[in-house]
């Protein structure tokens, strides 16, 4: 029997919809049966295109890449890079690239996304006119920009203001020249593009609306050095970037004689055929069956999903049509949130507008109301929050008036509008299309409890992020609704968060947990003894905070020492016989002979298990509580520290050898490890901390792994943050780049205070990244650009820290009153505990236990 | 070292069998945790003193794991009880019952305990 042809399918574009469309390929299974070609013609895979001036803050390319590690090779795709299509013959079926490639499809998908528009005026081309576009337009502009101290850029929509904000960063002067009266004239009326006009302008941006570029003027070498604008002025500028907005990238399909509309465009029909049924076309280039070119990600990737199904309903006939898309969006442009949704504009017969406009404040809001008081859409400049819950709720009445939607809260009657008020129907996620039907689903019959549950199950919130917070409110809402209390209290002595009770330490300088759970507790626990819980977490808010509210530092004081874990509270690790194990601390991993020589001895003398930790330091097991004192006395006289390892503290900063030694290191990254050890030692958080420095590009110390992280470049250093390694390993993310010594240090002053004052227990930094509002931005706006006007505070909290820093075993076996604890038995302070025992095993000792069944809480399994 | 006066005359004391045994000056103990004392016949207690003063004792052996390390957990208040969690894999122990609150199944001795001034006089009596 002949086996059965493998059908191929090629895709010419690899831009987040030609991604999404192989991604829909894979998800139904068709990537496994057909071969599958993809020419792209940039020299990089798809990447996140609507992030691109994230760049410039930080995020690299390969932040923004959309290819998950081993798609490709997993799902057997061939991706060609740097290799356009140049020719389809359609006749024979083949498509060639440029490099002179042929391949025979049986299916082509067009994905060839747009081009940037540049208006034909003179010397358009020269030295110092760019595009924004690829990654490689910025990487250019970013080097031109070097040389430059003013910039200007041709068209002040949505691409043109991420332009200017751009250029703007890069320490340009820069001017924004817009034809149209307004800025952003697709989306936003005049009074929107009013407000936006006063913030932008009092950023220091030069805008000019109602202006023509009618030319490009140049220096005799044939550089950019101005522009000539339709009201007969010139403007002197080093730098032009045209921005005017987009066309389709149809020619391809021209040239192959597929049908293209008047104004460009691939014409395709709602399964996104073109009028060859062998040729699809999607996203950008693609005419929709309803005679618009749509220029966002989200149509495109609905486009993509609509082809996939259809190609595979080719062979199983489901149906699945793309007839049109929301046009609505919500930025942040120059750090202004811009929203406009529905009928923006107010086309519709018979509607009126609702406007609340505060030029003062820069905030405008239009909602446009048709005649039956049904919301048909509305812009939303400067403070876009409710974007999230009006875009749901176009097409019907809201169950507020329109005027109460508009104001600000705080003024005229308080608005009690919830997603509970919206039907099951409504899209709350318009980047992956999902309903609150879908989201309520996802809890009621999928059991999930919490936002990162949901959006991993349904897909919601994890596009632009807009939809988050409106999530949030749903997931709880439904857990409500089925009977699950929603109680955030941090447990059940405590009705408040983390966060609260450290707002309410830090603010009321209370150092005592009784006195806390007395005066803020819950009604019941009040005067009880507290909890596991909460009694470590109170202790560790109090050790974080301590030399600012005037708690002892040591975390034995008093009655902190009841507080602590059982780990903290004996300054070790307790191991599963009961014994514990010792980590002196060794910064940086940099350590002299001599004393390795005395861990090695003391180990000898105390017939201790060794074992060298991931993080370049040397563990000690099996002592037993009554040899703690003298273990460390021994420690304390070599030099050595308590290396925290037994606390929710800083453990270890890593390093390569670095520069020093290293052919390839361009810093010194053992000092700088050190450097960063020493200083963040003993600080108490949420949950541990761990470190690394890497002295160069190659990363050996893995700091992307790390809650913060540091590589060497040559410049200076990059600070990551939010690694993890563990059950749930998570790349760090990029905070910043290039920092000086001092720069680094304080801004990871910042990051770490501003982790513990907002985590919730036992967050690590990677969660709490992911969990907290804003995400990463958020956080690199408050402790990057001091958004909340809290920086000093957070680096006077470090500075703080760092004075009151003691070493807490040379505190303690200095204190006899303090010592009196590290015995095995009350009413016999000399008798060892006698079940502490141990066998040989590898020429060292394991503890010698007697073989249990071990139940945890969770339930039962053999140890 | 100072110990406060009123203290040191009290001693905690734990009943075994039909005596009262003494244990350790209250002084010893902190609010909120507890420390392992050794019987004569070689079994361990924890014996904990509460945020209110009164003192408890239960069986030092974890039940979970076979390690004698209950003295070291948290004391917490479920329900208005005392309890301990272990330190090792945190289940909780009623501290006058000994019954395991996360699981029916287990439960550990609980001890008498009192705090008294002068051994001899109760040494031996059956009340």
């Amino acid at each position: 029997m002949p086996a059965m042809p493998t059908p191929a399918i090629v895709v010419v574009g690899h831009g987040m919809v030609g991604q999404r469309f192989l991604e829909a390929l894979a998800e139904r299974g068709v990537a496994e049966r057909a071969r599958i070609v993809v020419l792209c013609e940039e020299p990089r895979a798809a990447y996140d295109r609507v992030q691109l001036t994230s760049y410039f803050s930080g995020r690299t390319p390969d932040d923004l890449s959309l290819v998950e590690g081993d798609f490709m090779e997993r799902h057997g795709i061939e991706l060609h890079l740097d290799d356009p299509a140049e020719t389809i013959d359609r006749a024979a079926r083949t498509v060639t690239s440029r490099a002179g490639r042929t391949f025979t499809y049986d299916t082509l998908v067009l994905a060839t996304g747009s081009y940037p528009f540049v208006p034909p005026v003179p010397n358009k081309d020269a030295a110092g006119c760019f595009v924004y576009r690829t990654i490689e337009d910025l990487l250019a502009i970013e080097e031109y920009a070097k040389t430059a101290t003013t910039g200007a850029v041709v068209g002040g929509g949505l691409l043109g203001l991420e332009a200017a904000g751009a250029l703007k960063g890069l320490g340009l002067k820069t001017h924004i020249v817009e034809f149209a009266p307004r800025l952003m004239p697709v989306q936003v009326d005049d009074g929107g593009g009013a407000a936006l006009l006063k913030t932008i302008e009092r950023m220091g941006l030069t805008v000019h609306t109602g202006t023509g570029t009618q030319e490009v003027t140049v220096d005799e070498s044939g550089a950019v050095n101005g522009m000539a604008l339709s009201d007969g002025s010139v403007l002197a500028t080093d730098l032009v970037v045209f921005s005017a907005g987009v066309r389709p990238r149809d020619q391809l399909a021209r040239d192959a004689g597929l049908a293209v509309g008047g104004r460009g465009g691939i014409v395709v029909d709602d399964q996104c055929r073109t009028s060859d049924p062998a040729v699809f076309a999607i996203g950008e280039c693609a005419l929709a069956s309803d005679g618009r070119v749509y220029g966002l990600v989200a149509p495109g990737y609905e486009m993509a999903e609509t082809a996939a199904a259809a190609l595979e309903g080719s062979l199983e006939g489901d149906v699945k049509s793309f007839t049109g898309a929301d046009m609505s969006t919500k930025l942040k442009l120059l750090g202004v949130d811009v929203a406009s949704f529905g009928d923006a504009h107010g086309a519709a017969d018979g509607c009126l507008d609702v406007v609340y406009s505060d030029s003062r404040s820069g905030v405008y809001k239009k909602l446009v109301i048709g005649p039956d008081g049904e919301l048909l859409g509305g812009v939303l400049v400067g403070d876009a929050d409710s974007y999230g819950m009006l875009r749901p709720l176009t097409g019907s009445v809201p169950p507020i008036s329109p005027e109460q939607l508009v104001l600000p809260a705080g003024l005229g009657a308080p608005v009690a509008l919830g997603p509970s008020s919206l039907p099951d129907d409504a899209v709350i996620c318009s980047c992956h299309n999902v309903t609150k039907g879908t989201i309520r689903g996802a809890v009621t019959e999928h059991s999930c409890t919490t936002v990162p549950e949901v959006k991993k199950c349904t897909k919601a919130g994890t596009g632009c992020g807009s939809c988050v917070k409106v999530l949030g409110q749903l997931v709880n809402a439904e857990l409500e609704a089925s009977g699950v209390e929603v109680d955030k209290g941090l447990c059940g002595c405590f009705g408040q968060t983390r966060q609260e009770l450290y707002e309410i330490v830090r603010a009321l300088r209370i150092t005592s947990y009784a006195a806390l759970l007395d005066s803020h507790g819950r009604e019941a626990a009040k005067g009880g003894n507290g909890c596991e819980i909460c009694k470590p977490t109170v202790g560790s808010i109090i050790a974080s905070l301590a030399p600012t509210i005037g708690a002892d530092g040591y975390v034995l004081e008093g009655e902190q020492a009841a507080l602590q874990d059982t780990n903290d509270h004996f300054l070790a690790n307790m191991q599963k016989n009961g014994s514990y194990s010792i980590v002196p601390r060794i910064p940086g991993g940099e350590i002299t002979p001599e004393k390795l020589i005395v861990i090695g001895e003391v180990a000898r003398d105390y017939g201790l298990y060794t074992k060298i930790t991931g993080g370049q330091r040397i563990d000690l097991f099996g002592a037993r509580v009554d040899q703690l004192p003298q273990i460390w006395a021994r420690l304390v006289d070599a030099g050595f520290e308590s290396g925290h390892a037994y606390g929710k503290a800083l453990r270890t900063v890593k390093s390569c050898v670095g520069q020093t030694w290293c052919r390839y290191g361009v810093q010194d990254s053992v000092k700088m490890a050190i450097d960063l050890e020493l200083r963040y030692r003993g600080l108490r958080s949420p949950h541990k901390l761990k470190s690394a420095v890497s002295g160069c590009q190659r990363e050996c110390a893995e700091a992307q792994s790390k809650d913060f992280g540091v590589i060497a470049t040559a410049n200076g250093w990059n600070l990551y943050v939010g690694g993890n390694g563990g059950a749930t390993p998570r790349h760090a993310d990029l905070l910043a780049q290039d920092l000086s010594d001092a720069e680094l240090v304080r801004l990871i002053d910042r990051f770490l205070m501003f982790y513990i004052r907002t985590a919730d227990r036992l967050e690590r930094t990677s969660t709490w990244l992911e969990r907290i509002d804003g995400g990463l931005g958020h956080v690199r706006d408050v402790v990057v650009h001091d958004s909340l006007g809290i920086c000093a505070e957070l680096e006077a909290l470090m500075a703080d820290h760092v004075a009151g820093y003691r070493d807490e075993w040379a505190e303690t076996i200095n204190d006899p009153e303090r010592l009196r604890r590290f015995v095995s038995f009350v009413n016999a302070p000399e008798v060892p505990d006698p079940t502490v025992k141990f066998v040989p095993e590898r020429d060292q000792v394991k503890p010698d236990l007697p073989v249990l069944q071990i139940r945890t809480l969770e339930g039962t399994a053999a140890r | 070292m100072t110990i406060a006066p009123e203290k040191t005359d009290t001693q905690v004391q734990l009943r075994l069998g039909g005596e009262w045994l003494a244990l350790c000056s209250l002084s010893l103990l902190t609010p909120g945790r507890g420390v392992a004392a050794l019987l004569p016949d070689g079994r361990q207690v924890a014996v904990f003193l509460g945020r209110d003063g009164r003192s408890y004792a239960i069986d030092n052996r974890d039940p979970f794991s076979g390690a004698q390390v209950l003295s070291r957990g948290l004391v917490g208040s479920s329900a208005g009880r005392p309890f301990v969690a272990s330190p090792l894999l945190k289940q909780r122990f009623d501290l006058a019952s000994g019954d395991c609150l996360d699981d029916e199944s287990v439960s550990v001795t609980s001890y008498e305990v009192r705090l008294g001034t002068d051994l001899a006089v109760d040494s031996g009596s059956a009340a």
